[in-house]
């Protein structure tokens, strides 16, 4: 006799496999995935439509200035206009808005930057503020500096930009480039991943659970297998569901993106790629820069880390659910069971910045031991090089907490299927326990 | 086949079950009586390894109950139901492989369920679309797929539609001649006296009185007789009337009697008025209302 649980593992696999929505959601995931890397980018290239401003520049501070593309400046002759004239040409033109820079008494900067009016036909976007802001304080900055008797060449000569190369002290003089920022981001990234994973997932058990029970299949089930084996089947045969989900949702985002970026925008690619190098003082270095930092992440923990606290934080996770699911009759009961199993992986969620910027600290530490919320904590922390006792006690932990949840989940599972019309308290749950 | 020594359960402070003696024989139909919350599931539920007995030992044949008599079980609890997005088909095939059955065996034997109860049409259904009684009859044949050795039905003609009910019933005889073990769990005690051939009665987790159907309702006949006259007749001499209505055959009067009537059969038959008569034996409910009003009666070994 084959063992019950693989044909549990089975049909909860291919039941699911075989959903239309599952083929929906399978690759709908990846093309939802292109367009979050994608359409920001798309949005920042797309250029808004060029505005033609008229400037009455009464101290001629700006003058001769043409703005640039996107906001071209045109300018009146003060001696022939003021303010009300040139807002009645403003209303019968086709320009878009009027900026107005008053002389004041004697053409006093202070006065000056306290006194500049921006008319729109329709509200100025901040975009446009935020360009003739920066436009004017360089012209009143250097108004300032030459009546002080200052040589703006001088300024700009004085102003430094420091970069520090950071480096982590290795055990033979190999120094490793650090790589800070690669690091956030690779934390962040598997972090939200595994939370993603973890609650999507043990949400499906919690349902298939609660499909059982008010189905009144249940109890068919357990008089041909234990509880147990049942439970345990339909959190590994959704886990599966989960990883061949995952493994084609990273296949067919890799293609996709690779396919976007050479046929349908290579030049958006390209201009990104270039506007990334221009930003650098130092352009043709930060391949190399990038790749050297690459090289100081220890891939093969973060790797398999992420492999272990996927599953050890689903698994541990959906055993919580399931038991939550075995104990309610309806959907909207189970909110009240829900909200304590959650808020540890929404925490582990809300710190995440903090444990990013201190990734050895006593909040990130704690936060990596206790097991709810170190699946999250640790894979955030992991990227950054964690001392390996503490990878292993975390995991220990992990493991253990599984096994004692799994059991106790266990015996709430047993008895809550069987419960029907009945609104479980919190009391009555522990009492299951020692049933 | 499934004998229970002093088996008690208790749920959280309730005792389910006190100290329950049971014994069901090999190849009986047995009725499970007792009013709702007498503790029948938890003894079913016991039976079907769904949960453990705090105290007390169950034997199936002459072993322990173990986890592998559960292919030799068949059960269909009163809170049944099917995976509704499954095909029918698939379903009662991962239910007959759950018990043990090769897909192959399943598979034939499935066939031959679906031609016998005319289902064939169904395999490729949805479960959700399919009739109250249709997904009975599915159920009822993944209950009897594996060919199990004991059937226990709990509660099994709630639900069914009479044309299923009959049909099921003509079934599960069927599988009794054929050697199977049947109990029968209900609160409904008429429903299941005509098929039965031994009870056993539970009130608040404990057995009230178990045994051969016919050996316990002759033991609790409490001398009533009927009988049925072409005419009314008014003088029954110093016997107690119970009732007396019209039928059919004439009118029918139930009497109370401490011995055999032999003097009034005699007389009315001499009038050739009788057209019937009867002693009779109380239903299983009359002995439950017994039994719980004054007690169990004790056998008199003469």
């Amino acid at each position: 006799m084959s063992n019950p649980i693989f044909l549990i593992i089975q049909r909860e696999f291919l039941s699911r496999v075989r959903k239309k929505t599952f083929l929906l959601v399978t690759l709908i995931g990846p093309l939802a995935f292109a367009a979050l890397m994608i359409v920001p980018g798309l949005l920042a290239t797309m250029p808004e439509d060029s505005k033609q401003i008229i400037v009455l520049d009464e101290p001629t501070l700006l003058l001769p200035h043409e703005g640039k593309e996107q906001y071209t400046l045109e300018y009146l002759d003060p001696r022939e206009n003021d303010l009300e004239l040139a807002k009645e040409l403003l209303r019968d033109s086709q320009y878009d808005a009027l900026l107005y820079i008053p002389s004041g008494e004697n053409w006093d900067p202070d006065f000056i930057k306290n006194n500049i009016l921006l008319f729109g036909k329709e509200d100025p976007s901040m975009e446009m503020q935020g360009y003739l802001d920066y436009l004017l304080e360089e012209q009143i900055n250097k108004a300032k500096l030459l009546k002080n008797g200052v040589d703006p060449e001088v300024i700009a000569q004085i102003k430094t930009n420091v970069t520090i190369k950071s480096f982590t002290l290795g055990e033979e003089g190999t120094d490793e480039q650090s790589a800070v920022p690669i690091k956030m981001a690779l934390g962040y990234i598997t972090g939200m991943l595994i939370y993603f994973f973890i609650f999507f997932y043990s949400v499906q058990v919690m349902r298939g659970v609660m499909e059982e029970k008010s189905s009144r299949i249940v109890e068919v089930i357990i008089s041909s297998v234990r509880p147990y084996q049942l439970m345990m089947g339909k959190i590994l045969g959704i886990g599966l569901v989960g990883v061949v989900q995952f493994i084609i949702w990273i296949g067919l985002s890799g293609i996709l993106y690779t396919v976007i970026s050479t046929f349908i925008f290579p030049e958006l690619f390209a201009e990104q790629a270039a506007a990334g190098a221009a930003g650098n003082p130092a352009g043709d270095m930060v391949g190399l820069e990038v790749l050297d930092m690459l090289r100081s992440i220890d891939f093969t923990t973060v790797i398999l880390g992420f492999t272990f606290y996927f599953f050890g934080g689903y698994f541990l996770y959906s055993a919580l659910f399931a038991a939550v699911g075995s104990a309610v009759d309806q959907e909207a009961d189970s909110q009240q069971f829900m909200l304590p199993v959650t808020i540890p992986m929404i925490l582990a969620i809300v710190t995440a910045m903090n444990v990013i910027q201190a990734p050895n600290g006593a909040l990130a530490f704690w936060m990596s031991m206790i097991p709810l919320t170190s699946p999250i904590t640790m894979m955030i922390r992991l990227p950054f090089g964690i001392p390996l006792w503490e990878v292993f006690l975390s995991g220990a932990i992990l493991v253990g907490t599984f096994f004692t949840v799994v059991g106790l989940a266990g015996k709430i599972y047993r008895v809550g299927i069987l419960m029907y019309g009945k609104k479980v308290t919190w009391k009555e749950l522990f009492k299951w326990l020692k049933y | 086949m499934i004998t229970a020594k002093k088996v008690s359960k208790e749920y959280s402070s309730k005792l389910a079950l006190d100290g329950v003696d049971l014994s069901i024989p090999k190849g009986s139909i047995y009725g499970l009586l007792g009013p709702n919350g007498a503790g029948k599931t938890s003894f079913i539920r016991i039976m079907n390894q769904i949960t453990a007995p705090d105290k007390g030992e169950v034997y199936f044949g002459s072993e322990l109950l173990q986890p592998r008599d559960i292919a030799r079980i068949g059960y269909l609890p009163e809170e049944r139901g099917l995976y509704k997005k499954m095909k029918v088909g698939e379903q009662v095939l991962y239910l007959a492989r759950l018990k043990g059955l090769t897909t192959n065996e399943a598979k034939s034997r499935a066939k031959e369920w679906f031609e016998r109860l005319e289902m064939s049409g169904w395999w490729d259904k949805k479960v959700e679309d399919l009739s109250k009684g249709m997904a009975q009859k599915v159920q009822f044949v993944t209950t009897v797929l594996h060919e199990p050795e004991l059937l226990i039905f709990d509660e099994p003609f709630t639900g069914f539609d009479p044309i299923n009910t009959n049909l099921i019933k003509g079934e599960i005889q069927r599988l009794n001649e054929n050697g199977a073990t049947v109990i029968f769990s209900t609160h409904r005690m008429e429903s299941v006296e005509e098929i039965c051939n031994h009870i056993g009665l539970i009130d608040n987790g404990k057995v009230m009185i178990e045994g051969d159907l016919l050996d316990i309702r002759k033991h609790y006949k409490n001398g009533t007789f009927a009988f049925t006259t072409r005419t009314a007749v008014s003088d029954w001499g110093p016997h107690e009337v119970l009732s007396q209505k019209e039928d059919h055959m004439g009118y029918r009067t139930v009497l109370k009697s401490s011995e055999f009537p032999k003097e009034l059969v005699i007389t009315l038959s001499e009038k050739e008025s009788l057209v019937a008569f009867e002693e009779v034996l109380p239903t299983v409910s009359d002995i439950f209302i017994e039994i719980v009003k004054n007690g169990p009666k004790p056998w008199n070994h003469e």
